[in-house]
């Protein structure tokens, strides 16, 4: 891709979210349309993030406690696990696994509406397709990713809970006072933070290439694919910048 | 100017000097024409000609590169999508594949122009959409999903729904391609039928010859990104050109057949 279809892109996306922010605020609000998106996008997603959470908290704690055996730091478990679950992996690998799965749904939804001019009949019919289609997906996602993280990061402790007493002999309550005296407000307000930033990337990215489809089932698939890719891309390179500036603020 | 706004007195669509251009490529190449009130006009030519563009210029699905667009004396192609809205519920559009939602079964595909731009309670939403779907020949369809239905069938309840609002202005892209010959003809038929109910002001975009000669009033020839002959279906067989002659025979031209 040229640089200039990069910018032009960047420009439509933005565009896109100031469409969907500007049709949100505005009645009528459609309510039944954004609780079957939560249902949707959060509630049929739990299973996947909590496997993802569990196993990476796991695996944490085991990691930990290989890699520096001599000088004891499987007695600072709690702390390892907690503070990396719930500033980094919590947020960034439930936004890209659900990303990647309601961002790809999006985009084929949507994509296969355009292809088939459901998107042109909305027009058509006097509704507005961002209104109809974007909103309700954009909400479900800004309302279920830090809902599904805050849980994740939850399930990921408890992950390390069973490895530490499980493994590592440590007690439950041992490695659980260990996790809430160190892990403050500000780790999990900067952790779930960011998952705002993520969600309305996820969501306009995937509305987005949804809306943009043409060409038929391919042209869905290849807009279904970009989103997948695009999506990731965007969470990773703006959690960068995110966590620095969260740094900077606290 | 005052040209338009005399002529939209008699005419509901007034289209001035229509262009449009795709990639470089000029589609559309400064169309003049009217469509008056209660007529059906039916736009021919060939695949790729450029018809759906046009059709889809009436109702601002699309914007024009240059010239205007004026419905009922309102400059639909100077307005913006949002302003665009009010406009689109006087006129209804049957897409070529129907354009069902596929999420929604038939009688909430007819019920959701309803339900988005009236106060009806849902006992006269159901009556009305029990009303449009006797109107085109589909009782008992009301609970089925768009994909158990047949692609005429499909035609058929997507009419039903572009008429939920009683449209002033129908527009039509393609309405029988795809679809058997006999299919075809229940199509014109209920065509004709809804326009002697409700003296619906209709453009049909098509290639089907013997659709336009049933349902049209008048006809014109999109070739080019030009029309080469408006007019009646008289002057087109006694003095059109002779592309129209050979469009309307299902000759080949020369430069194909060469």
């Amino acid at each position: 891709m040229k640089a200039r279809q990069v910018f032009e892109q960047a420009g439509e996306l933005a565009i896109l979210g100031g469409r969907a922010f500007r049709a949100m605020v505005s009645p009528p609000y459609e309510g039944g349309l954004w609780i079957a998106q939560m249902e949707q996008i959060g509630v049929r997603s739990l299973g996947v993030a909590s496997i993802t959470t569990i196993f990476t908290g796991m695996v944490m704690a085991l990691q930990t406690a290989y890699s520096l055996p001599a000088i004891g730091v499987k007695y600072y478990l709690g702390t390892v696990v907690s503070k990396s679950l719930v500033r980094e992996l919590g947020p960034v690998l439930t936004a890209l696994i659900v990303g990647g799965r309601i961002g790809a749904g999006m985009t084929a939804e949507i994509g296969t509406m355009k292809v088939t001019e459901q998107v042109d009949a909305l027009r058509a019919m006097a509704v507005d397709p961002v209104k109809k289609l974007v909103v309700p997906k954009l909400i479900a996602t800004l309302v279920m990713l830090p809902a599904l993280t805050i849980l994740g990061d939850a399930l990921g402790i408890l992950g390390g809970l069973f490895v530490a007493v499980l493994q590592l002999d440590l007690t439950p309550g041992f490695y659980l006072n260990d996790v809430f005296s160190t892990l403050k407000l500000a780790d999990i307000t900067s952790g779930v933070g960011k998952t705002f930033f993520f969600g309305y990337f996820i969501a306009i990215v995937g509305c987005y290439n949804g809306l943009t489809s043409r060409g038929g089932a391919d042209g869905v698939g290849r807009a279904t694919t970009n989103t997948v890719v695009l999506s990731a891309i965007l969470v990773l390179v703006s959690d960068a910048v995110l966590t620095k500036l969260f740094h900077l603020l606290t | 100017m005052t040209d338009v706004t005399s002529q939209a007195n008699e005419a509901l669509f007034v289209v001035r000097g229509l262009a449009k251009a795709y990639e470089g490529r000029r589609v559309l190449d400064g169309l003049d024409f009217e469509v008056r009130h209660g007529e059906c006009l039916v736009i021919l030519g060939r695949s790729g000609s450029g018809k759906s563009v046009t059709l889809r210029q009436l109702n601002g699905l699309e914007s024009a590169d240059g010239g205007s667009v004026h419905f009922d004396g309102i400059e639909i192609s100077a307005l913006a999508e949002r302003e665009l809205f009010p406009i689109r519920r006087r006129i209804g559009m049957l897409f070529q594949g129907g354009a069902l939602f596929d999420s929604l079964d038939i009688a909430d595909n007819v019920a959701f122009p309803l339900r988005e731009h009236t106060t009806l309670s849902e006992e006269e939403i159901a009556r009305t959409v029990g009303e449009k779907l006797a109107l085109v020949g589909l009782p008992d369809v009301e609970a089925k999903m768009p994909a158990e239905l047949s692609g005429g069938m499909k035609k058929r309840a997507a009419l039903a729904r572009s008429l939920a609002l009683d449209p002033e202005a129908m527009l039509f892209d393609e309405p029988t391609t795809g679809l058997d010959p006999i299919t075809s003809a229940t199509i014109g038929r209920l065509i004709q039928s809804i326009r002697a109910d409700s003296n619906v002001t209709s453009v049909v975009v098509t290639h089907d010859v013997a659709l336009a000669r049933r349902i049209g009033d008048r006809l014109a020839f999109l070739e080019d990104g030009r029309f080469t002959f408006v007019g009646d279906w008289q002057e087109a067989d006694r003095s059109g050109p002779r592309t129209l002659a050979d469009f309307l025979a299902g000759r080949e031209e020369e430069a194909d057949a060469a």
